[in-house]
Protein backbone atom coordinates (compact mmCIF):
# COMPACT_ATOMS: atom_id res chain seq x y z
CA UNK A 1 0.00 0.00 0.00
CA UNK A 2 1.32 3.34 -1.00
CA UNK A 3 2.22 5.42 2.01
CA UNK A 4 -0.06 8.48 3.67
CA UNK A 5 2.58 11.15 3.01
CA UNK A 6 5.00 11.03 0.73
CA UNK A 7 7.27 14.49 0.73
CA UNK A 8 9.94 15.20 -1.38
CA UNK A 9 12.63 18.50 -1.54
CA UNK A 10 10.50 20.23 0.77
CA UNK A 11 11.80 24.03 1.37
CA UNK A 12 10.63 26.47 3.43
CA UNK A 13 11.40 29.95 3.55
CA UNK A 14 9.72 32.58 5.56
CA UNK A 15 9.86 36.39 5.18
CA UNK A 16 12.31 37.84 7.94
CA UNK A 17 9.53 40.63 9.12
CA UNK A 18 12.61 41.68 11.72
CA UNK A 19 14.65 43.04 9.05
CA UNK A 20 12.36 44.04 6.84
CA UNK A 21 13.49 47.42 5.11
CA UNK A 22 11.18 50.10 4.56
CA UNK A 23 10.09 49.84 1.18
CA UNK A 24 10.41 46.55 -0.57
CA UNK A 25 10.06 42.92 0.72
CA UNK A 26 11.67 41.19 3.41
CA UNK A 27 14.57 39.26 2.98
CA UNK A 28 13.64 35.43 3.13
CA UNK A 29 15.23 33.50 5.56
CA UNK A 30 15.45 29.60 4.73
CA UNK A 31 14.40 27.08 7.85
CA UNK A 32 13.66 23.89 6.29
CA UNK A 33 16.43 22.74 3.57
CA UNK A 34 14.93 20.44 1.37
CA UNK A 35 13.10 17.64 3.21
CA UNK A 36 12.39 13.87 2.17
CA UNK A 37 10.90 11.28 4.12
CA UNK A 38 7.30 9.01 4.01
CA UNK A 39 4.78 8.52 6.46
CA UNK A 40 3.37 4.69 5.69
CA UNK A 41 -0.01 4.45 6.85
CA UNK A 42 -0.51 3.12 10.74
CA UNK A 43 2.79 4.40 11.24
CA UNK A 44 3.64 7.07 14.28
CA UNK A 45 6.55 9.09 13.55
CA UNK A 46 8.44 10.97 15.91
CA UNK A 47 9.50 14.42 15.19
CA UNK A 48 12.74 15.45 17.35
CA UNK A 49 15.09 17.91 17.18
CA UNK A 50 16.38 21.06 19.44
CA UNK A 51 14.39 24.45 19.58
CA UNK A 52 14.17 26.10 16.79
CA UNK A 53 15.34 23.10 14.55
CA UNK A 54 11.76 23.83 12.34
CA UNK A 55 10.03 21.05 13.67
CA UNK A 56 6.70 23.03 13.86
CA UNK A 57 7.38 24.39 10.15
CA UNK A 58 7.62 21.32 9.39
CA UNK A 59 4.14 19.95 10.88
CA UNK A 60 2.69 23.31 9.39
CA UNK A 61 3.69 22.26 6.21
CA UNK A 62 2.13 18.73 6.23
CA UNK A 63 -1.10 20.27 7.42
CA UNK A 64 -0.65 22.92 5.42
CA UNK A 65 -0.80 25.90 7.78
CA UNK A 66 1.87 27.14 5.42
CA UNK A 67 2.83 26.94 1.52
CA UNK A 68 6.36 24.95 1.21
CA UNK A 69 8.60 27.21 -1.25
CA UNK A 70 9.17 24.60 -3.19
CA UNK A 71 9.21 20.56 -2.94
CA UNK A 72 6.22 18.04 -3.45
CA UNK A 73 3.79 16.83 -0.52
CA UNK A 74 2.05 14.12 -1.42
CA UNK A 75 -1.09 12.94 0.34
CA UNK A 76 -2.70 9.61 -0.29
CA UNK A 77 -0.90 10.25 -3.71
CA UNK A 78 -2.25 14.05 -4.35
CA UNK A 79 0.57 16.69 -4.26
CA UNK A 80 -1.21 19.01 -1.50
CA UNK A 81 2.28 21.43 -1.24
CA UNK A 82 0.22 24.40 -3.28
CA UNK A 83 -3.21 23.69 -3.32
CA UNK A 84 -5.16 26.64 -3.39
CA UNK A 85 -7.67 26.73 0.42
CA UNK A 86 -11.15 26.08 -1.13
CA UNK A 87 -9.47 22.93 -2.98
CA UNK A 88 -7.74 22.30 0.27
CA UNK A 89 -10.67 22.61 2.33
CA UNK A 90 -12.58 19.11 1.41
CA UNK A 91 -9.39 17.23 1.92
CA UNK A 92 -8.95 18.85 5.68
CA UNK A 93 -10.60 16.38 7.33
CA UNK A 94 -8.61 13.91 7.06
CA UNK A 95 -5.50 15.48 8.36
CA UNK A 96 -6.13 17.10 11.61
CA UNK A 97 -3.52 18.96 14.28
CA UNK A 98 -3.23 19.15 17.80
CA UNK A 99 -1.99 22.16 19.37
CA UNK A 100 1.05 22.55 22.03
CA UNK A 101 -0.90 25.45 23.87
CA UNK A 102 -4.69 24.35 24.40
CA UNK A 103 -5.32 27.35 26.11
CA UNK A 104 -4.33 29.21 22.89
CA UNK A 105 -5.67 26.68 20.56
CA UNK A 106 -9.16 26.51 22.17
CA UNK A 107 -11.07 29.21 22.19
CA UNK A 108 -11.81 31.08 25.36
CA UNK A 109 -15.28 32.53 24.80
CA UNK A 110 -16.97 29.13 23.55
CA UNK A 111 -17.88 25.99 25.75
CA UNK A 112 -16.32 22.62 24.67
CA UNK A 113 -19.40 21.53 23.18
CA UNK A 114 -19.04 24.61 20.36
CA UNK A 115 -15.60 23.99 19.95
CA UNK A 116 -16.06 20.20 19.14
CA UNK A 117 -19.04 20.92 16.79
CA UNK A 118 -17.68 23.81 15.00
CA UNK A 119 -15.79 21.58 12.65
CA UNK A 120 -18.36 18.93 12.51
CA UNK A 121 -20.95 21.30 11.08
CA UNK A 122 -18.17 22.63 8.37
CA UNK A 123 -17.87 19.21 6.95
CA UNK A 124 -21.17 17.71 7.16
CA UNK A 125 -20.74 14.96 9.71
CA UNK A 126 -23.63 14.07 12.92
CA UNK A 127 -22.86 16.55 15.57
CA UNK A 128 -23.21 13.54 17.74
CA UNK A 129 -19.98 12.75 17.58
CA UNK A 130 -18.72 15.76 19.15
CA UNK A 131 -19.69 13.22 22.68
CA UNK A 132 -18.42 10.52 21.31
CA UNK A 133 -15.24 12.18 20.77
CA UNK A 134 -15.39 12.98 24.88
CA UNK A 135 -15.84 9.82 25.80
CA UNK A 136 -12.83 8.41 23.78
CA UNK A 137 -10.61 10.64 25.69
CA UNK A 138 -12.03 9.97 28.85
CA UNK A 139 -13.86 13.03 29.94
CA UNK A 140 -17.45 12.97 30.79
CA UNK A 141 -19.74 14.34 28.64
CA UNK A 142 -21.22 17.13 30.90
CA UNK A 143 -17.80 18.83 30.12
CA UNK A 144 -19.50 19.52 26.80
CA UNK A 145 -20.93 22.95 28.78
CA UNK A 146 -17.69 24.09 30.14
CA UNK A 147 -15.65 26.68 29.21
CA UNK A 148 -11.78 26.03 28.50
CA UNK A 149 -10.71 27.83 31.96
CA UNK A 150 -13.01 25.56 34.00
CA UNK A 151 -10.64 22.85 32.89
CA UNK A 152 -7.25 21.54 34.31
CA UNK A 153 -4.38 21.83 31.75
CA UNK A 154 -4.92 17.82 31.19
CA UNK A 155 -8.04 18.04 30.67
CA UNK A 156 -8.00 20.97 28.23
CA UNK A 157 -5.46 18.99 26.00
CA UNK A 158 -7.44 16.10 26.08
CA UNK A 159 -10.44 18.85 24.21
CA UNK A 160 -7.87 19.57 21.84
CA UNK A 161 -7.29 15.59 21.50
CA UNK A 162 -11.13 14.83 21.18
CA UNK A 163 -11.47 17.87 18.40
CA UNK A 164 -8.66 16.21 16.07
CA UNK A 165 -10.11 12.45 16.47
CA UNK A 166 -13.57 13.59 16.27
CA UNK A 167 -13.54 14.08 12.39
CA UNK A 168 -12.02 10.44 12.19
CA UNK A 169 -9.13 12.01 9.90
CA UNK A 170 -6.69 9.70 8.68
CA UNK A 171 -3.36 11.80 10.24
CA UNK A 172 -3.09 13.55 12.94
CA UNK A 173 0.32 16.26 13.77
CA UNK A 174 0.93 16.45 17.28
CA UNK A 175 2.94 19.70 17.86
CA UNK A 176 4.74 19.19 21.58
CA UNK A 177 1.35 18.13 23.37
CA UNK A 178 2.56 17.14 26.41
CA UNK A 179 5.17 19.72 26.99
CA UNK A 180 3.02 21.57 28.82
CA UNK A 181 1.88 19.58 31.07
CA UNK A 182 3.07 18.19 34.33
CA UNK A 183 4.81 14.49 34.74
CA UNK A 184 1.51 12.35 35.83
CA UNK A 185 -0.87 14.20 32.82
CA UNK A 186 1.76 13.79 30.41
CA UNK A 187 2.31 9.93 31.06
CA UNK A 188 -1.84 10.06 30.59
CA UNK A 189 -1.80 11.94 27.64
CA UNK A 190 0.30 9.36 26.23
CA UNK A 191 -1.36 6.55 26.99
CA UNK A 192 -4.54 8.20 25.77
CA UNK A 193 -2.64 8.85 22.38
CA UNK A 194 -1.51 5.29 22.12
CA UNK A 195 -4.92 3.73 23.06
CA UNK A 196 -6.42 6.12 20.18
CA UNK A 197 -3.72 5.26 17.70
CA UNK A 198 -5.00 1.47 17.94
CA UNK A 199 -8.39 1.91 18.43
CA UNK A 200 -9.10 4.63 15.46
CA UNK A 201 -5.76 3.19 13.03
CA UNK A 202 -4.42 6.69 13.18
CA UNK A 203 -1.38 7.34 11.30
CA UNK A 204 0.46 10.33 14.12
CA UNK A 205 3.42 12.54 13.48
CA UNK A 206 4.42 13.52 17.18
CA UNK A 207 6.40 16.49 17.86
CA UNK A 208 8.92 16.63 20.54
CA UNK A 209 12.14 18.32 21.45
CA UNK A 210 12.19 14.87 24.21
CA UNK A 211 13.36 11.92 22.88
CA UNK A 212 12.18 10.24 25.75
CA UNK A 213 8.68 10.96 25.60
CA UNK A 214 8.89 9.72 21.99
CA UNK A 215 10.61 6.62 22.85
CA UNK A 216 7.55 4.82 24.19
CA UNK A 217 5.26 6.15 21.48
CA UNK A 218 6.72 5.74 18.32
CA UNK A 219 7.53 3.22 15.22
CA UNK A 220 9.53 5.51 13.42
CA UNK A 221 11.77 8.30 14.11
CA UNK A 222 13.15 11.59 12.53
CA UNK A 223 15.75 13.34 13.71
CA UNK A 224 15.82 17.41 12.51
CA UNK A 225 18.67 19.81 13.41
CA UNK A 226 19.09 23.00 11.63
CA UNK A 227 16.51 22.17 9.26
CA UNK A 228 17.53 19.27 7.67
CA UNK A 229 17.28 15.58 8.58
CA UNK A 230 20.43 13.99 10.15
CA UNK A 231 18.66 10.67 11.01
CA UNK A 232 15.21 8.48 10.45
CA UNK A 233 15.02 5.49 11.69
CA UNK A 234 12.86 2.96 13.48
CA UNK A 235 12.31 3.42 17.01
CA UNK A 236 14.58 0.75 18.51
CA UNK A 237 17.75 0.87 15.85
CA UNK A 238 17.50 4.61 16.42
CA UNK A 239 17.94 4.14 20.60
CA UNK A 240 20.40 1.01 20.05
CA UNK A 241 22.66 2.51 17.49
CA UNK A 242 22.24 6.30 17.08
CA UNK A 243 23.84 7.18 13.82
CA UNK A 244 24.57 11.01 13.35
CA UNK A 245 26.61 12.68 15.94
CA UNK A 246 23.44 14.90 17.13
CA UNK A 247 21.33 11.99 18.13
CA UNK A 248 23.63 10.97 20.06
CA UNK A 249 23.95 14.11 21.57
CA UNK A 250 20.06 13.91 21.99
CA UNK A 251 20.52 10.59 23.47
CA UNK A 252 22.93 11.64 25.87
CA UNK A 253 20.93 14.41 26.78
CA UNK A 254 17.99 12.03 28.26
CA UNK A 255 18.21 12.17 32.37
CA UNK A 256 18.58 8.26 32.83
CA UNK A 257 16.57 6.45 35.74
CA UNK A 258 19.87 5.11 38.13
CA UNK A 259 19.07 3.87 41.42
CA UNK A 260 22.96 3.59 42.47
CA UNK A 261 23.73 6.76 41.54
CA UNK A 262 24.06 8.91 45.22
CA UNK A 263 22.04 12.01 45.59
CA UNK A 264 24.27 15.34 45.76
CA UNK B 1 -6.30 29.87 47.62
CA UNK B 2 -8.69 31.01 50.11
CA UNK B 3 -7.61 34.54 49.82
CA UNK B 4 -7.38 34.50 45.70
CA UNK B 5 -11.08 33.31 46.01
CA UNK B 6 -11.85 36.13 48.62
CA UNK B 7 -9.91 38.61 46.92
CA UNK B 8 -12.24 37.57 43.07
CA UNK B 9 -15.03 37.60 45.49
CA UNK B 10 -14.42 41.36 46.38
CA UNK B 11 -13.88 42.67 42.66
CA UNK B 12 -17.21 41.36 41.63
CA UNK B 13 -19.25 42.61 44.56
CA UNK B 14 -17.66 45.67 43.85
CA UNK B 15 -18.51 45.32 39.69
CA UNK B 16 -22.08 44.44 40.74
CA UNK B 17 -22.30 47.24 42.41
CA UNK B 18 -20.87 49.70 39.69
CA UNK B 19 -23.29 47.74 37.53
CA UNK B 20 -26.20 48.59 39.37
CA UNK B 21 -25.73 51.58 40.60
CA UNK B 22 -24.61 52.58 36.49
CA UNK B 23 -27.46 50.72 34.82
CA UNK B 24 -29.68 51.97 37.03
CA UNK B 25 -29.25 55.62 36.77
CA UNK B 26 -29.20 54.86 32.82
CA UNK B 27 -32.60 53.04 32.82
CA UNK B 28 -33.78 55.37 34.77
CA UNK B 29 -33.00 58.21 32.17
CA UNK B 30 -33.79 56.09 29.38
CA UNK B 31 -37.59 55.76 31.30
CA UNK B 32 -37.69 59.14 31.40
CA UNK B 33 -36.64 60.22 28.54
CA UNK B 34 -39.13 57.90 26.86
CA UNK B 35 -42.39 58.88 28.62
CA UNK B 36 -41.18 62.60 28.89
CA UNK B 37 -44.47 63.90 27.43
CA UNK B 38 -46.29 61.89 29.81
CA UNK B 39 -44.65 62.69 33.32
CA UNK B 40 -43.39 66.20 32.61
CA UNK B 41 -45.12 68.31 34.31
CA UNK B 42 -45.28 71.22 32.14
CA UNK B 43 -44.48 71.87 28.73
CA UNK B 44 -40.60 72.53 28.23
CA UNK B 45 -40.96 74.91 25.83
CA UNK B 46 -44.26 77.07 27.94
CA UNK B 47 -43.29 80.49 29.15
CA UNK B 48 -44.80 82.31 32.01
CA UNK B 49 -43.01 85.20 32.08
CA UNK B 50 -44.48 85.84 35.99
CA UNK B 51 -43.17 82.99 37.39
CA UNK B 52 -39.41 83.31 36.19
CA UNK B 53 -36.76 82.62 38.31
CA UNK B 54 -38.87 80.31 40.61
CA UNK B 55 -36.03 78.34 43.58
CA UNK B 56 -36.71 74.97 43.64
CA UNK B 57 -40.01 73.49 45.40
CA UNK B 58 -38.10 73.04 48.89
CA UNK B 59 -36.89 76.90 49.05
CA UNK B 60 -38.43 79.82 50.37
CA UNK B 61 -40.93 81.72 47.80
CA UNK B 62 -41.15 78.45 45.58
CA UNK B 63 -44.45 77.28 43.90
CA UNK B 64 -44.40 73.86 44.88
CA UNK B 65 -46.11 73.38 40.76
CA UNK B 66 -42.29 73.70 39.91
CA UNK B 67 -40.30 70.94 41.65
CA UNK B 68 -36.66 72.18 40.36
CA UNK B 69 -37.68 75.71 39.69
CA UNK B 70 -37.99 77.69 36.73
CA UNK B 71 -35.29 79.66 34.78
CA UNK B 72 -35.24 83.23 33.61
CA UNK B 73 -38.29 82.84 30.99
CA UNK B 74 -40.17 81.15 33.57
CA UNK B 75 -39.70 77.71 31.84
CA UNK B 76 -39.80 74.70 34.41
CA UNK B 77 -36.45 73.10 34.53
CA UNK B 78 -38.03 69.28 35.53
CA UNK B 79 -39.46 69.62 31.99
CA UNK B 80 -36.63 70.72 30.35
CA UNK B 81 -34.50 68.27 31.35
CA UNK B 82 -36.58 65.35 31.25
CA UNK B 83 -36.64 66.46 27.55
CA UNK B 84 -33.09 67.53 27.30
CA UNK B 85 -32.16 63.54 28.23
CA UNK B 86 -34.35 62.59 25.11
CA UNK B 87 -31.86 64.44 22.66
CA UNK B 88 -29.13 63.36 24.81
CA UNK B 89 -29.58 59.75 24.89
CA UNK B 90 -31.03 59.85 21.06
CA UNK B 91 -27.40 61.39 20.05
CA UNK B 92 -25.79 59.11 22.12
CA UNK B 93 -27.74 55.68 20.96
CA UNK B 94 -27.25 56.38 17.47
CA UNK B 95 -24.21 58.22 17.42
CA UNK B 96 -22.51 55.39 19.32
CA UNK B 97 -23.43 52.49 17.48
CA UNK B 98 -23.08 54.11 14.22
CA UNK B 99 -19.49 54.66 15.61
CA UNK B 100 -19.23 51.52 16.44
CA UNK B 101 -20.31 49.91 13.71
CA UNK B 102 -18.28 51.19 11.29
CA UNK B 103 -15.22 51.82 13.09
CA UNK B 104 -14.89 48.07 14.66
CA UNK B 105 -16.10 46.85 11.08
CA UNK B 106 -12.96 47.95 9.62
CA UNK B 107 -10.59 47.59 12.63
CA UNK B 108 -11.69 43.82 12.03
CA UNK B 109 -10.82 43.48 8.46
CA UNK B 110 -7.32 45.23 8.87
CA UNK B 111 -6.58 43.45 11.86
CA UNK B 112 -6.92 40.16 10.56
CA UNK B 113 -6.34 40.12 6.76
CA UNK B 114 -3.64 42.21 7.56
CA UNK B 115 -1.65 42.63 4.18
CA UNK B 116 -2.88 45.97 1.58
CA UNK B 117 -5.87 45.89 3.58
CA UNK B 118 -4.56 47.20 7.12
CA UNK B 119 -2.17 49.38 5.07
CA UNK B 120 -4.91 50.82 3.33
CA UNK B 121 -7.45 51.16 6.48
CA UNK B 122 -4.40 52.13 8.61
CA UNK B 123 -3.50 55.35 6.30
CA UNK B 124 -6.55 56.31 6.10
CA UNK B 125 -6.49 56.53 10.09
CA UNK B 126 -3.31 57.84 10.14
CA UNK B 127 -4.27 60.94 7.85
CA UNK B 128 -8.45 60.51 9.51
CA UNK B 129 -6.42 61.89 12.85
CA UNK B 130 -4.09 64.19 11.70
CA UNK B 131 -7.21 66.61 11.44
CA UNK B 132 -8.13 68.33 15.19
CA UNK B 133 -11.49 67.18 16.01
CA UNK B 134 -13.07 70.46 17.17
CA UNK B 135 -12.46 71.89 14.49
CA UNK B 136 -13.06 69.31 12.27
CA UNK B 137 -16.62 69.22 13.91
CA UNK B 138 -17.28 72.82 13.66
CA UNK B 139 -15.94 72.78 9.96
CA UNK B 140 -18.73 69.73 9.39
CA UNK B 141 -21.50 71.24 10.93
CA UNK B 142 -20.67 74.21 9.56
CA UNK B 143 -20.68 72.68 6.12
CA UNK B 144 -24.14 70.22 7.01
CA UNK B 145 -26.14 72.82 8.76
CA UNK B 146 -26.93 72.63 12.49
CA UNK B 147 -29.57 69.93 13.76
CA UNK B 148 -29.35 66.36 14.83
CA UNK B 149 -28.36 64.67 12.23
CA UNK B 150 -25.63 66.93 11.94
CA UNK B 151 -24.13 66.14 15.51
CA UNK B 152 -24.48 62.42 14.69
CA UNK B 153 -23.19 62.68 11.64
CA UNK B 154 -19.90 64.59 12.93
CA UNK B 155 -19.09 62.49 15.76
CA UNK B 156 -19.15 59.14 13.65
CA UNK B 157 -17.23 60.57 11.00
CA UNK B 158 -14.52 62.05 13.74
CA UNK B 159 -14.43 58.99 16.07
CA UNK B 160 -14.66 55.85 13.95
CA UNK B 161 -11.41 55.89 14.52
CA UNK B 162 -10.50 55.27 17.66
CA UNK B 163 -12.57 52.07 17.47
CA UNK B 164 -10.48 50.96 14.40
CA UNK B 165 -7.53 51.37 15.99
CA UNK B 166 -8.16 49.34 18.90
CA UNK B 167 -10.57 47.21 17.33
CA UNK B 168 -7.40 46.35 14.61
CA UNK B 169 -5.10 46.08 17.35
CA UNK B 170 -7.63 43.28 19.52
CA UNK B 171 -7.98 41.49 15.96
CA UNK B 172 -4.44 41.06 15.42
CA UNK B 173 -3.79 39.63 18.87
CA UNK B 174 -6.25 37.03 18.77
CA UNK B 175 -5.21 36.39 14.95
CA UNK B 176 -2.20 35.07 16.08
CA UNK B 177 -3.72 32.60 18.63
CA UNK B 178 -3.72 29.19 18.01
CA UNK B 179 -7.65 28.74 17.76
CA UNK B 180 -7.06 30.54 14.49
CA UNK B 181 -5.16 28.29 12.89
CA UNK B 182 -7.24 25.32 14.53
CA UNK B 183 -10.06 26.77 12.63
CA UNK B 184 -8.02 26.95 9.28
CA UNK B 185 -7.22 23.13 9.87
CA UNK B 186 -10.94 22.37 10.37
CA UNK B 187 -11.43 23.77 6.81
CA UNK B 188 -13.05 26.96 8.08
CA UNK B 189 -13.65 29.88 5.73
CA UNK B 190 -11.27 33.49 6.62
CA UNK B 191 -15.14 35.41 6.93
CA UNK B 192 -16.38 32.55 8.86
CA UNK B 193 -13.11 32.71 11.23
CA UNK B 194 -13.49 36.68 11.19
CA UNK B 195 -17.37 36.11 12.38
CA UNK B 196 -17.55 33.29 14.78
CA UNK B 197 -14.13 33.15 16.10
CA UNK B 198 -12.69 36.68 16.04
CA UNK B 199 -15.66 38.67 16.80
CA UNK B 200 -16.44 37.30 19.62
CA UNK B 201 -13.55 37.73 21.69
CA UNK B 202 -13.57 41.64 20.12
CA UNK B 203 -16.75 42.23 21.78
CA UNK B 204 -16.04 42.95 25.14
CA UNK B 205 -13.11 45.76 23.90
CA UNK B 206 -16.30 46.79 21.71
CA UNK B 207 -18.75 47.32 24.02
CA UNK B 208 -16.24 49.06 26.85
CA UNK B 209 -15.51 51.33 23.47
CA UNK B 210 -19.25 51.52 22.66
CA UNK B 211 -20.00 52.75 26.31
CA UNK B 212 -17.63 55.17 26.29
CA UNK B 213 -18.38 57.05 22.77
CA UNK B 214 -21.71 57.29 24.32
CA UNK B 215 -20.57 58.75 27.09
CA UNK B 216 -18.72 61.23 24.62
CA UNK B 217 -21.92 61.49 22.33
CA UNK B 218 -23.40 63.34 25.08
CA UNK B 219 -20.91 65.23 25.94
CA UNK B 220 -20.26 66.30 22.26
CA UNK B 221 -23.66 67.35 21.89
CA UNK B 222 -24.22 69.32 25.10
CA UNK B 223 -20.59 71.25 23.85
CA UNK B 224 -22.49 72.15 20.59
CA UNK B 225 -25.73 73.26 22.38
CA UNK B 226 -23.75 74.92 24.42
CA UNK B 227 -22.15 77.05 21.60
CA UNK B 228 -25.46 77.21 19.78
CA UNK B 229 -24.38 74.78 17.23
CA UNK B 230 -27.42 72.14 17.90
CA UNK B 231 -31.13 72.27 17.64
CA UNK B 232 -32.59 75.58 17.73
CA UNK B 233 -32.21 77.68 20.86
CA UNK B 234 -35.33 77.05 22.52
CA UNK B 235 -35.89 73.16 22.08
CA UNK B 236 -34.51 71.71 25.85
CA UNK B 237 -30.86 70.24 26.08
CA UNK B 238 -28.55 69.96 28.52
CA UNK B 239 -26.15 72.36 26.77
CA UNK B 240 -28.45 74.76 25.94
CA UNK B 241 -29.97 74.89 29.64
CA UNK B 242 -26.16 75.11 31.03
CA UNK B 243 -25.23 78.05 28.37
CA UNK B 244 -28.23 80.18 29.78
CA UNK B 245 -27.87 78.76 33.48
CA UNK B 246 -24.36 80.38 33.45
CA UNK B 247 -25.66 83.88 32.74
CA UNK B 248 -28.08 83.77 35.53
CA UNK B 249 -25.73 81.67 38.22
CA UNK B 250 -26.02 84.19 40.89
CA UNK B 251 -29.84 84.74 40.64
CA UNK B 252 -30.76 81.46 39.95
CA UNK B 253 -28.21 78.57 40.15
CA UNK B 254 -30.58 75.73 39.76
CA UNK B 255 -30.92 76.43 36.06
CA UNK B 256 -27.44 75.57 35.85
CA UNK B 257 -27.04 73.00 38.14
CA UNK B 258 -29.76 70.43 37.58
CA UNK B 259 -28.75 69.84 33.65
CA UNK B 260 -25.26 70.02 34.51
CA UNK B 261 -25.75 67.30 37.35
CA UNK B 262 -27.78 65.01 34.90
CA UNK B 263 -25.29 65.67 32.04
CA UNK B 264 -22.61 64.72 34.41
CA UNK B 265 -23.89 61.67 35.84
CA UNK B 266 -25.07 60.25 32.65
CA UNK B 267 -21.58 60.41 31.19
CA UNK B 268 -20.21 58.71 34.23
CA UNK B 269 -22.62 55.77 34.04
CA UNK B 270 -21.86 55.19 30.41
CA UNK B 271 -18.47 54.75 31.44
CA UNK B 272 -18.45 52.66 34.78
CA UNK B 273 -21.67 50.67 32.60
CA UNK B 274 -19.25 49.22 30.07
CA UNK B 275 -16.45 48.21 32.46
CA UNK B 276 -19.09 46.36 34.97
CA UNK B 277 -20.73 45.31 31.68
CA UNK B 278 -17.39 43.48 30.63
CA UNK B 279 -16.62 42.08 34.41
CA UNK B 280 -20.13 40.61 35.25
CA UNK B 281 -20.58 38.80 31.66
CA UNK B 282 -17.17 37.76 30.03
CA UNK B 283 -17.15 34.20 30.67
CA UNK B 284 -13.41 34.35 30.60
CA UNK B 285 -12.77 36.81 33.49
CA UNK B 286 -15.62 34.87 35.46
N1 LIG C 1 6.88 33.31 11.18
C1 LIG C 1 8.23 33.19 11.19
N2 LIG C 1 8.99 34.13 10.58
C2 LIG C 1 10.32 34.02 10.58
N3 LIG C 1 11.00 33.04 11.17
C3 LIG C 1 10.32 32.06 11.78
C4 LIG C 1 8.88 32.08 11.83
N4 LIG C 1 8.47 31.01 12.52
C5 LIG C 1 9.58 30.33 12.88
N5 LIG C 1 10.69 30.96 12.44
C6 LIG C 1 12.08 30.49 12.63
O1 LIG C 1 12.16 29.23 12.05
C7 LIG C 1 13.00 28.39 12.83
C8 LIG C 1 12.29 27.10 13.12
O2 LIG C 1 11.17 27.37 13.91
P1 LIG C 1 10.21 26.20 14.44
O3 LIG C 1 9.76 25.40 13.27
O4 LIG C 1 9.15 26.83 15.26
O5 LIG C 1 11.19 25.36 15.33
P2 LIG C 1 10.86 24.27 16.45
O6 LIG C 1 9.41 23.98 16.42
O7 LIG C 1 11.70 23.10 16.07
O8 LIG C 1 11.31 24.84 17.75
C9 LIG C 1 13.39 29.17 14.06
O9 LIG C 1 14.70 29.61 13.89
C10 LIG C 1 12.44 30.32 14.08
O10 LIG C 1 13.08 31.46 14.58
MG1 LIG D 1 7.85 24.23 17.90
Amino acid sequence: MADLYSVTGLHVSLADMTRKPLLGAAPRIGILHGLTFAIGRGEVVGIVGGSGSGKSTLGRALVRLLEPTAGRILFDGQDIAHLPEPALRPLRRRFQMIFQDPLSSLNPRQTVGTILRAPLALHGLPLARAAEALDAVGLPRAHLARYPHELSGGQRQRVGIARAIALRPDFILADEIVSGLDVSSQAQVLALLETLVRDFSLTLAFISHDLSVVRRLCTRIIVLHQGRIVEDAPAARLFDAPKAEYTRMLLSAIPLPDPDQPWD
Amino acid sequence: MADAAEGRGAVRRRAGLRLWLSGGWLAALAAAALLAPWIAPHDPLAQDLFAGRLPPAWQAGADPAYLLGTDSLGRDVLSRVLHGARVALFVALVAGTLTALIGAALGLLAGFYRGWVDVAISRLVDIWMAFPPVLFAILLIAVLGTGLASIIVAIVVIDWTRFARVVRAEAMAQGAMDYVASARVAGMGRLRTLATEILPNCLPTIGVLLTLEMGIAVIVEAILSFVNLSISTDAPTWGGMIAEGRLSIHQAWWVLVFPLVALFLTVLAFGQLGEGLKDRFDPVLR
